[in-house]
């Protein structure tokens, strides 16, 4: 059992509701399943007019933050709404979707995937065996639009992140570091092992209803492909 | 009838801004929007424009553009100078909070503000929105790549209007506690609230290192499984050291949140300098409540202020703007401080 969800202030205009602790190394997925039934219990309340003054709502591994506007919705008023519903303890039920990302593994395009393999005492291909057999669990969206932190990376494959993290990492670097997977949606600082390349955008804001390719609680397979599947895009 | 505005020169640090990217944060788009706000307001509310409607906000030195196709009417807000050159070359002082009128082929050189400073056009800027907002967000693509920004052509009806300087209040950073102020010591928890802590030269749109007496974590640790963040949380990494989140600010963070500061203080957060001296002090709901209608009055009673620009200029004021283009050109801000 865990403990009950806990409301914490996050300034005059956020409440972070929160269903795990923040110090858990690894969030086990029945607090995702909670995360997940909190927010769909939120767009059901919003989508009935129930939530005046509330702006947005952002799950992530262990909590959900709700920004409203706090001169249309009393805070307090809007804190007893959320540990009430919070209370109900309703966990998300669907799967999620279910998504093959082509990867390439080749040279240039997975620039720490020899060191990988060392340090886990397993041959390259090893790795990348591993890698495609694994089915990952986007647990949430964030650092940059539309960056997947993918759970369910084998511990045979856990790595800590650089010590140094590169100035630049291109855009489609398919990346682990400690139990996850990552893809890197734009060109950007980043510290994360670089195991692969695809050719799949993440984001696009040109499409409206759905910018960000992934949602929490999709799965996510990678698939080996040759270099000419990045040439393509 | 519509108009642009052509950036003859971009400046330096310099981005469209409105009031902000609403609604995408949960896939990791980040607010957004002014820095401060208020000022953004001021600028459009000597316009006739909507608070929140879109401006070009100045960090370091101002842009030159010029008016095309027809006459574009402009206001600034900030202590920030600027001069308006005639297709002669003849140039003269242009009093920041006050409006102007460009006319074609005229430009507008605008100096470096002291904090930030805002650019606002009548109509306001009408370049297309991306996820329903025109801030620039650069990191992602979400950016204005051209350099005419389409308007709309000024109605010529209404004079110019001028104002008297905004300001902000002094005092205190007011901060709400938590959410993780259980994850430092007593100690640290008193030097937070003595402070005071420095503003470093690091400092961009998304945050701000400040540097003080190390705010130690206790057992619970300086590493958390990440959660929401937004403008104004100040977090302490391990080093102890706060790092206070601007408008730019990631969605999600792993440091804890020692404290978040309330919203009617985070216009003054886009002001302060490397070496500026700050404190903070905790607040409930209740006085950050009343800190928000405090500061809407204080607008809402500079904008009733706002009065018909005099004919020829306030010599007074030009005499000031003069020396304040000039100690901005002395002050030769260094693009290093910017390690974006």
């Amino acid at each position: 059992m865990h403990p009950p969800p806990r409301l914490f202030a996050l300034g005059d205009a956020a409440f972070t509701v929160e269903f795990g602790p923040p110090q858990a190394r690894d969030v086990p997925p029945d607090i995702q399943a909670r995360v997940l039934g909190f927010a769909a219990g939120l767009a059901e309340l919003q989508a009935a007019g129930g939530l005046p003054g509330v702006i947005e709502w952002v799950p992530t591994f262990r909590s959900v933050t709700v920004h409203f506007d706090p001169d249309r919705c009393p805070p307090q008023h809007l804190a007893t709404r959320l540990q009430a519903l919070a209370a109900e303890g309703r966990q998300a039920t669907g799967s999620g979707r279910e998504w093959t990302i082509p990867v390439c593994f080749d040279g240039e395009f997975a620039p720490d995937l020899d060191a990988v393999a060392v340090a886990c005492g397993l041959s390259r291909e090893a790795v990348i065996a591993q890698l495609t057999a694994t089915e990952f669990t986007v647990r949430m969206l964030g650092f940059l639009p539309g960056f997947p932190y993918l759970g369910g990376l084998p511990a045979s494959l856990e790595m800590p992140r650089l010590a140094t993290p590169r100035p630049r990492v291109p855009a489609g670097s398919v990346a682990i570091a400690g139990r996850m997977g990552a893809i890197y949606p734009w060109d950007s600082p980043g510290g994360w092992r670089l195991v692969g390349r695809s050719p799949v955008t993440l984001f696009d804001a040109t499409r409206a209803d759905h910018p960000a390719l992934f949602a929490p609680g999709d799965r996510v397979r990678w698939q080996a492909v040759g270099p000419e599947a990045l040439a393509a895009s | 009838m519509s108009a642009s505005l052509e950036i003859r020169s971009p400046g330096l640090g310099v981005s469209i801004q409105d009031d902000g990217r609403h609604g995408h944060r949960r896939i990791g788009v980040p607010l957004s929007g002014a820095l401060d706000p208020v000022f953004l307001a001021a600028a459009n509310g000597l316009l006739g424009n909507p608070a929140g409607a879109a401006g070009l906000e100045v960090l370091l030195a101002g842009p030159l553009l010029q008016a095309v196709d027809a006459p574009v009417r402009i206001a600034l807000a900030g202590t920030m100078g600027a001069r308006r050159i005639g297709p002669s070359g003849a140039s003269q002082a242009v009093p920041a909070w006050s409006t102007l009128s460009l006319q074609p082929g005229e430009q507008l050189q605008v100096g470096s503000p002291r904090g930030v400073g805002y650019i606002a056009v009548e109509g306001g800027l009408l370049t297309p929105p991306m996820l329903g907002s025109r801030s620039t967000y650069a990191r992602a693509g979400l950016i204005h790549a051209a350099t005419t920004l389409p308007c709309r052509a000024a109605r010529g009806h209404c004079g110019e209007r001028q104002n008297v300087a905004l300001s902000h209040e002094n005092g205190p950073i007011r901060v709400i506690p938590g959410p993780q102020d259980d994850h430092f010591t007593a100690a640290a928890l008193d030097h937070f609230y003595t402070g005071p802590f420095r503003v470093t030269r690091q400092r961009d749109r998304m945050g701000l290192r400040l540097a003080g007496p190390a705010l130690a974590h206790n057992q619970r640790g300086a590493d958390i499984v990440s959660d929401g963040v937004t403008p104004g949380a100040i977090q302490v990494p391990a080093d102890g050291q706060p790092i206070l989140l601007l408008a730019d600010c990631q969605t999600v963070g792993g440091y804890p949140k020692i404290a978040t500061v309330i919203r009617a203080d985070l216009p003054r957060l886009a002001h302060l300098q490397p070496g500026d001296e700050i404190r903070f002090r905790a607040v409930d709901a209740d006085e950050a409540a009343a800190a928000r209608a405090a500061l809407a009055r204080r607008l809402s009673d500079w904008l009733a202020g706002a009065r018909p620009a005099q004919a020829g200029g306030d010599p007074d004021s030009a005499v000031l703007l003069a020396a304040n283009l000039a100690g901005a050109a002395v002050r030769g801000d260094d693009p290093h401080l910017w390690p974006d």
